[in-house]
């Protein structure tokens, strides 16, 4: 028996030598090195052009872009309907993570966990034309949303589906069902058990789900740009807005709701692990 | 009687798991189910603890019909083998999930996982999750769980077999003197005979979803029902047709005249720490006996050496006459 708590070894950050003089061994430098450059290359110069160009104008020109009327309602529709979509999926999500997993085998069972993919392996333009022969004008359901902001939540719901499903269905898998056998035989209902037992272990799974969706929707743009009618003030969304704005020469006003839109995606990223650590400690 | 098994059959698919199974588990004691590996012991301790459902019987705690209970209303306490740790709970909320859900006043809750938590030595440990705990830790923490509802059995599932050799011997220890003190109603599932006859105050051995044999430690040693119980519960050896422990197989000087003796060659001598092993072949048998040093020293052997070997005397009533088949490897230890 020892008391010396378990500390994890911490990754030294950069070349600088870590406490205990310990260096990154070549190897470990090399990939390091060509990690920084790949992650340069594809994410972080291109966010900071994006910043850059926004504060080009100054704050005003910046704050005014914002602010224009139009640009607002085009952020509030896809921040709010992202938000909601994400709300749904995270309650769909693990039900049909729990269905592919938990539930005995039925009919159509392997042709549902291959369905689940369609979404992301679709071009979204093929789906917003699915949508729209769908739920169009001519829709053979007879249901109509064209031009609605139901259009939009649609969109939404279809193409960011897989995420939540697929990040809790490995974890699931693996979960230890004695944990949960010996959770009912100590008395726990099967409500319980879900609560303070299988959800605590899931959420982590369905904070990194949650995030994605949420991600997937504020950028979405193929699935939803036929069926909603992009009716700015009431169906059009930011991806669109920022298109408008370049076609209209405008290209510090289409940065500023990109920066925007930054800005809002890390702080919900953010939101959703603390969230998810909070959940996980209080079990 | 406190469990009562009657007439339990389960099958899983074509394989029959337990085949019309009855038996009586005494209030109090701690009673082992031995057997081999997919014997029937762990669906048995299953269907007690209602995890598993029997196709047919009865099972009845404590004069309640548990049958169709489930298992959150038979009050049992059922420890795992890999532990079932709740990973994202700590120790201390580890104890205390069955009293929480139990909605026992804050205070109570407190005063009784701090017991728990001295009872299996764990008092340090309450504050940490359970990735920070060894096995043994684990195992320890997942019995005071067990223990927190007061149950009114306790069901352990091959508890030690996932901990290395010491641990699980210091273990063995520990749960027979935690059992002299809180004397619940136990029944653990073990394939080790060791344990079984070392922990246990009843064993039942199971084997191929039917009972053997249901005894004390000594009756199954002395008494084995059959050559199964005979063989699983320790090393045996064949002597003429009957089955015989090693240890009671007697070897004498070449030239005596005692009756019942079978003239044979020593092939083999092993020496392990006090023990010595010794091979004789004597017609077409190889026959293995266990002497002590001193024994052995005693009576002068070496390899080659002509002896004359029997059973002993004083044990006939502790050999089982083989049943059929080939002759077997000279000893089969079972372990």
């Amino acid at each position: 028996m020892t008391s010396a708590t378990l500390a994890p070894d911490r990754p030294a950050w950069g070349r600088r030598p870590a406490r205990g003089g310990r260096r990154l061994t070549r190897a470990s430098g090399l990939g390091l090195g060509v990690a920084m450059l790949w992650f340069s290359l594809l994410v972080l110069i291109p966010l900071t052009a994006v910043v850059v160009t926004a504060a080009d104008g100054g704050w005003t020109e910046f704050w005014s872009a914002v602010t224009n009327q139009q640009t607002a309602a085009a952020i509030r529709l896809t921040v709010g309907t992202a938000f909601l979509v994400t709300l749904v999926n995270v309650v769909m999500g693990t039900t049909i993570a729990w269905v592919l997993v938990r539930d005995e085998p039925f009919f159509g069972k392997r042709a549902l966990e291959v369905l689940i993919d369609i979404p992301f392996a679709l071009p979204t333009i093929v789906a917003g034309l699915v949508l729209l022969s769908l739920y169009g004008p001519g829709s053979p359901l007879g249901v109509n949303i064209a031009n609605t902001r139901v259009a939009v939540f649609f969109a939404f719901l279809f193409v960011t589906l897989p995420f939540v499903v697929r990040t809790v269905q490995p974890v699931l898998a693996e979960l230890d069902r004695e944990a949960e056998e010996a959770a009912a035989s100590l008395g726990a209902s099967r409500f319980t058990v879900f609560r303070r037992i299988i959800l605590p272990s899931l959420t982590p799974a369905i904070a990194a789900g949650a995030a994605l969706s949420f991600a997937r929707g504020v950028s979405e743009y193929g699935s939803l740009v036929l069926l909603s009618g992009n009716l700015p003030m009431h169906t059009e969304v930011t991806s669109v807005r920022i298109l408008s704005s370049i076609e209209n020469d405008n290209l510090e006003g289409a940065a500023a709701v990109a920066a925007v839109l930054l800005v809002i995606s890390f702080a919900v990223i953010v939101a959703v692990d603390v969230i998810q650590r909070r959940v996980v400690r209080r079990g | 009687m406190s469990i009562e098994i009657a007439n339990v059959t389960k099958r899983f698919g074509e394989f029959v798991a337990l085949d019309d199974v009855s038996v009586s588990i005494p209030s109090g004691q701690l009673t082992a189910l031995l057997g081999p590996s997919g014997g029937g012991k762990s669906t048995l301790l299953r269907i007690i603890a209602g995890l598993e459902q029997a196709d047919s019987g009865r099972v009845q705690i404590e004069g309640l019909d548990a049958t169709n209970l489930p298992p959150q209303r038979r009050n049992v306490g059922f420890v795992f083998q890999h532990y079932a740790a709740f990973k994202h709970l700590s120790v201390r909320r580890n104890v205390a999930f069955g009293l929480e859900i139990r909605r026992r006043p804050k205070a109570e809750i407190r005063s009784r996982v701090d017991d728990l938590l001295a009872l299996v030595h764990l008092e340090q440990f309450a504050d940490r999750l359970p990735s920070q705990l060894s096995g043994g830790q684990r195992q320890r923490m997942a019995l005071a769980r067990a223990l927190a509802v007061q149950p009114t059995v306790l069901l352990l599932d091959e508890p030690f077999g996932a901990l290395d050799a010491k641990v699980r011997k210091e273990l063995r220890d520990w749960l027979r003197r935690l059992h002299d003190e809180v004397h619940v109603t136990t029944v653990f599932v073990t394939h080790d005979q060791e344990e079984a006859l070392e922990v246990a105050d009843e064993i039942v051995v199971i084997n191929d979803g039917r009972i053997e044999q249901i005894g004390s430690p000594d009756e199954l040693y002395d008494r084995p029902a059959n050559d199964f119980v005979m063989r699983f519960l320790g090393p045996v050896t064949q002597l003429g047709d009957r089955l015989v422990r090693p240890h009671d197989v007697q070897i004498l000087p070449a030239d005596g005249h005692e009756p019942g003796a079978t003239t044979g060659r020593i092939t083999r001598i092993t020496r392990v720490g006090f023990e010595i092993r010794i091979e004789i072949t004597a017609d077409d048998q190889v026959i293995a006996a266990t002497l002590t040093r001193n024994e052995f020293l005693a009576l002068h052997l070496q390899l080659d050496t002509t002896v004359r070997v029997r059973i002993a005397p004083e044990i006939q009533a502790g050999t089982v006459a083989v049943d059929s088949g080939p002759n077997l490897p000279a000893t089969t230890a079972v372990t």
